[in-house]
């Protein structure tokens, strides 16, 4: 099929990118070890923050790490269609006889398998190691976690392609995209789990999509989502995947309707 | 290059011109965009403020961070990150070096009559990164009012040296990052590392990372001398790893070595890459 031949395309594609996946994995296990000592002091006179133990916090961190390439949890865009839709290019993709989001849907969650094996195992591994971690025993959880981890990638996916098909209106959807992914990395917990922020803001930030790509697959992990707390924390995450991925939709027609080519 | 006669200072004047030259055409080609250049100047801002904000929040639940208080912290903070800041503006686009070699466009910058490097430092000039710069000041202005410190000439005058300091060591790993490229080019996100990262670190107090981690910072990339030994000293906190009290004034020889190590490695870098000819 042809999505599962994108996908697996682009799967392909990141596997021969080995020098920036191992600069990014020893960037990403830098930063873990940066984040875990300072977490730790603040677990250390806070035992409880958040709710999560010491070792739940730790993993939390390093959770975060494996998950950053993976969910591009720190970009805001998709910069391929971002150029192809500014130099015009993209009148070509859509002669193509494929759906536009669909494609660009399946060449992500290409990337993110691959980058998942590339960049989410190490940095859980090193951090494991060199911490005591709360890793969960059972295979299942683990099962849940990844698909967790799965619908972060779409509902990431699903807010990208939505910045991406701004440049139709915009042309230069670069400062969107930089706002997008500060949303991206505060919002997701990846500065710092959302439970841990002040009352009403923690609230609300749990509300918004951003915490579909760490904080939710992360609490699945550390256990700190069990039972019907799992359940709705996967609902939550296929609902926003859902209405993001429709609003893409329309957006998307909107946007073909109303597209002019600059140049001859 | 160094050949030429008149030895090396008209090469310094070239490096200097040039990379004047191709930093303010940027600068002119960036404002055409004013909206978008405000946008970015402000998300820049916003992306360093969100570091401050996550500081800001654990600082709600505790009221010391490895036994220092806010404003402390903040010192900190603000000296890494004016230092990483300014490094960053005046020298941050070297990491594009991979992406030119792949594409070929290392080339032109060979042929031109200014130092590759200096070129290079130019090339996409950003004034938006002023944003980090500008964060980076005002909570180290805040930080200041808050300590509660004697602020000796002594205590004053060390706060321009290390953030001085700080820059050079800073634009010493984006050059040495950059020269690694000649050979890696894919790994620009190496050195994020130690730029990006070793900002991370120095932010938060030497109390509160492990001993070993400390020791390779101060010992193998010093990166602790941008800010810690000479902050430490400032505030009047004893150094983690018991080092003698001079060694706080170290800075500006740290960073002269770090810089001509850096120069050492991109010379060397330089005249081993072979264009692909196409």
């Amino acid at each position: 099929m042809l999505y599962v031949a994108v996908a697996a395309g682009a799967f392909r594609r990141y596997a021969t990118y080995r020098a920036a996946t191992a600069a990014g994995l020893a960037t990403n296990t830098v930063f873990g070890f940066l984040l875990a000592y300072a977490y730790l002091a603040l677990w250390q006179q806070r035992p409880h923050l958040g709710g999560y133990g010491p070792a739940q916090a730790l993993t939390f961190v390093w959770t975060g790490q494996a998950l950053l390439a993976v969910a591009l949890i720190a970009v805001g865009g998709v910069d391929e269609l971002q150029e192809r839709i500014r130099s015009g290019d993209i009148a070509v993709d859509l002669h193509r006889p494929a759906d536009l989001q669909l494609w660009w849907l399946a060449a992500d969650l290409g990337r993110a398998a691959l980058q998942l094996i590339g960049r989410g195992i190490v940095p859980l591994a090193v951090g494991a190691l060199a911490f005591p971690l709360a890793l969960p025993a059972d295979p299942a959880t683990w099962g849940w976690f990844l698909l967790s981890a799965l619908l972060g990638v779409v509902v990431s996916f699903a807010l990208r392609y939505l910045v991406a098909l701004s440049g139709f209106w915009l042309l230069d959807s670069s400062g969107l995209a930089l706002i997008s992914a500060l949303a991206g990395m505060f919002f997701s917990g990846m500065v710092l789990p959302l439970r841990v922020f002040p009352g009403g803001l923690a609230d609300l930030a749990q509300l918004l999509p951003w915490a579909a790509l760490l904080q939710v697959p992360a609490d699945v992990l550390t256990g700190a989502r069990t039972g019907t707390g799992l359940l709705r924390g996967l609902l939550f995450q296929a609902a926003w995947a859902a209405a993001l991925l429709a609003l893409g939709r329309l957006v998307q027609a909107a946007a073909t309707r109303k597209v002019v080519v600059h140049g001859g | 290059m160094a050949d030429r006669p008149g030895g090396r200072l008209p090469v310094l004047r070239d490096a200097l011109t040039g990379y004047a030259l191709l930093a303010w055409m940027q600068v002119r080609s960036a404002l055409a965009y004013r909206t978008s250049f405000v946008l970015m100047a402000l998300g820049n801002f916003a992306a360093s403020g969100l570091d401050f904000a996550a500081i800001a929040l654990m600082f709600a639940h505790v009221r010391a961070l490895g036994g220092y208080a806010l404003p402390e912290v903040a010192f900190l903070y603000g000296t890494g990150s004016l230092a990483l800041g300014l490094a960053d503006l005046l020298v941050g686009s070297l990491e594009r070096l991979g992406a030119r070699i792949r594409d070929g466009t290392l080339d032109t910058l060979l042929l031109r009559p200014a130092p590759v490097w200096a070129q290079l430092a130019a090339d996409r000039f950003a004034l938006r990164r002023l944003g980090r710069v500008v964060q980076g000041l005002l909570v180290l202005v805040w930080s200041t009012g808050h300590l509660d410190v004697d602020w000796t000439p002594g205590r004053v005058l060390m706060v321009p040296l290390m953030t001085v300091c700080g820059a050079v060591i800073f634009g010493a790993v984006f050059t040495a990052g950059a020269a690694f490229q000649f050979w890696a080019q894919d790994a620009a996100e190496l050195q994020n590392a130690l730029t990006y990262g070793g900002n991370a670190l120095l932010r938060y107090p030497p109390t509160v990372f492990a001993r070993d981690l400390v020791r390779s910072v101060t010992f193998i990339v010093p990166l602790a001398f941008v800010n810690w030994l000479p902050a430490l000293w400032l505030l009047g906190r004893p150094y983690p790893l018991g080092l003698p009290g001079w060694t706080a004034f170290l800075s500006p020889a740290v960073a002269a070595l770090m810089g001509a190590g850096a120069a050492l490695a991109w010379r060397h870098g330089l005249r081993a890459y072979r264009s692909t000819g196409s």
